[in-house]
């Protein structure tokens, strides 16, 4: 399948932006923090046409930043991502974004939508502005992607606080898909309803996916949810992808310590054993983006830590199956 | 399907404070009046050929040479002082309004696009408003209104300098922690345009504070402008405001014909009071940190 986005060596830094006092300050020696976070570190990533692509790792590694970068949200401090060989930001000293091809739904429903405007306004202000659709018929066309969504069309008239979360997300969604986008990134999109929206919401992205032909990143730290959606997975490791691979594969045999331990961290139930949980927790913690270890980010928490780890990082190696590790696990 | 407006909540507990519904009767009584003024005045304060020098000076009470009383006696120009009041009213109410409404507009227009823009464009407005904010309204004001002459405009002018920093300043923060929410970020990966961004999705999110500062300013765009027309740097002689019309019988206090100067002065203090107690439940209201 030929890729369709490319992402291309993508970094984005985060640098604080210091008042002339803290600089002052800074200068004269007090501790303001001056250093710079590496959210996201030389990523290489392509999504193919008509796949879903589940991006997983811990709280604080990057992965939304990504995410956004992809979704032409936050300009890349270096690389670039592009779709079908088109830049997603135009290259101006202020970037904006180049495509409406490519659309996003935020993990909170509460936070993503507007609270001051009404449901169709906010389905219908894109397309309006883009001119997928005139103002004449902007009311039909957002009743008709809630009745997508399975939203009633009177929902149009009302704001976001009459709905629940469940509902809002469903809104959020169809906000996204009235662009006619080709590409869905979904930032965590599930991991704030309660678990009973959680499989409908899910079930609502593989109907519209199979009705639209979407190509959608999945990105979530819910491991169950991401192998019930996703064709493929890449991991993700305090900015670095460290392994990717197709869904089934990565889950039954995974490569790199990382992705075996965080596979051995859920929870599972075993039914019929005496023992009803088994997981291993991850030794330690994420370490601080803002100071990473160097050689391997991981060595730090790895069990099979070498000093070749400690020194020099490993790259991504490998075309369907990838793993960034010095000593991979055997295949 | 109908839950309570927004609106109808903010009346309902507005309600509560006696005094801010007495200040809020006040100031559509006074609106009132002096929108009213032309109708229900005894005279036109601004045509000479009703004047008469032979009534001027005369205390509260006085029948004049027109057949009618002066309730609150006439000025040094033979004034009715009760018309002279309403329509210097519905100067001070025009000029507070319209300079409070363009300061509003620029101002926070001007905070909201430096807050989303950020970076340097940011940093440079800002320090020209904090700059601004650091010494007193009325020297701009008073220096603005000296150079540019009397008139309504050059007024206006002079008051929207005075005032529109504090807009800024209110609506750079309050934009500023709008920017990092997630709806701006979803306008953003639309695309849509920063004036929409701006306009449509940021600013109507500020609206609380700047409602609040909104209340407060009227009241100082009035206080400021009689100010300067006490100064003589307001409107021209003819068409007196409040400020004028204090310091027109401020010559004659001593004399004993205090009433030129003391009840113009009190409508002034009823008005700006009345504005600001309304502003301060308004505050209370929308500050959450102040809510029961």
């Amino acid at each position: 399948m030929t890729p369709l986005i490319v992402v291309d060596r993508v970094s984005k830094r985060f640098r604080p932006s210091l008042s002339l006092g803290e600089k002052i300050a800074a200068g004269l020696g007090s501790p303001v923090e001056t250093r710079t976070v590496h959210a996201v570190d030389h990523v290489s990533l392509v999504i193919r046409k008509g796949e879903v692509l589940g991006l997983v790792g811990e709280s604080g590694c990057g992965k939304s930043t990504l995410g956004r970068v992809i979704a032409g949200i936050h300009p890349p401090s270096e690389g670039a991502a592009r779709i079908d060989g088109e830049p997603i930001m135009s290259d101006a000293r202020t970037p904006v974004k180049a495509t409406t091809r490519i659309q996003m739904i935020f993990q909170d429903p509460f936070a993503s939508l507007d609270p001051r405007i009404r449901i169709g306004e906010t389905i219908a202000e894109g397309p309006i502005a883009h001119g997928l659709v005139s103002k004449g018929k902007a009311a039909a066309y957002a009743g008709e992607w809630l009745r997508r969504v399975g939203m009633p069309a009177d929902a149009a008239g009302r704001f976001p606080h009459q709905f629940s979360g469940g509902q809002r997300q469903r809104i959020a969604i169809a906000r996204a898909l009235a662009m006619q986008p080709d590409v869905l990134i979904c930032d965590e999109p599930v991991a704030s309803l309660d678990v009973s929206i959680q499989a409908q919401i899910v079930n609502l992205f593989l109907q519209l996916r199979r009705e639209l032909g979407l190509t959608m990143l999945f990105i979530s730290h819910d491991l169950g949810v991401v192998r019930h959606i996703s064709d493929r997975i890449a991991v993700m490791y305090l900015g670095r992808i460290v392994e990717t691979g197709p869904s089934a594969e990565v889950y039954a045999r995974p490569r790199h310590p990382y992705t075996r331990a965080l596979l051995d961290s859920v929870p599972k139930l075993v039914t019929g054993a005496d023992e009803m949980v088994t997981f291993k927790p991850i030794m330690g913690e994420l370490p601080s983006p803002l100071s990473p270890p160097p050689g391997c980010h991981f060595h730090l928490r790895c069990p099979k830590v070498q000093p070749l780890c400690k020194a020099e990082a490993p790259t991504l190696v490998g075309e369907a199956r990838a793993v960034a590790c010095h000593f991979p696990l055997p295949d | 399907m109908s839950a309570a407006s927004p609106v109808a909540i903010f009346w309902d507990e507005f309600k509560e404070s006696r005094i801010a519904v007495a200040a809020l009767a006040v100031v559509l009584l006074i609106f009132a009046l002096a929108l009213a003024a032309p109708f229900i005045s005894p005279q036109n304060p601004y045509n000479l050929a009703e004047l008469s020098l032979m009534d001027a000076r005369r205390p509260p009470g006085f029948v004049g040479s027109k057949g009618y009383t002066h309730w609150l006696g006439t000025d040094g120009q033979g004034r009715d002082l009760l018309s002279a009041i309403l329509y210097g009213l519905r100067i001070s109410i025009q000029m507070g309004v319209i300079a409070g409404g363009i300061a509003f507009s620029l101002g926070a227009t001007l905070g909201a696009f430096a807050a989303f823009i950020g970076g340097r464009t940011e940093a440079l407005i800002m320090r020209i408003i904090d700059l601004q904010l650091s010494f007193p309204a009325i020297l701009l004001a008073l220096v603005l209104a000296a150079v540019l002459g009397q008139g309504k405009w050059q007024l206006i002018t002079a008051l929207v300098a005075a005032q529109y920093a504090y807009f800024a300043r209110t609506a750079h923060g309050a934009a500023s922690s709008e920017r990092s929410k997630d709806y701006v970020d979803a306008a953003l990966s639309t695309p849509l345009s920063t004036a929409r961004v701006v306009f449509r999705h940021i600013l109507p999110n500020c609206l609380p504070p700047l409602i609040v500062v909104a209340t407060v300013q009227v009241a100082n765009a009035i206080a400021l402008e009689a100010t300067l027309s006490f100064l003589g740097l307001g409107l021209p002689v003819s068409e007196p405001s409040l400020g004028m019309l204090i310091a027109h019988g401020f010559q004659y206090m001593l004399s004993g014909r205090y009433w030129i100067s003391i009840y113009p002065g009190v409508a002034l203090i009823v008005l700006i009071v009345a504005i600001n107690l309304v502003g301060d439940q308004v505050r209370d209201q929308l500050n959450p940190r102040l809510r029961r």
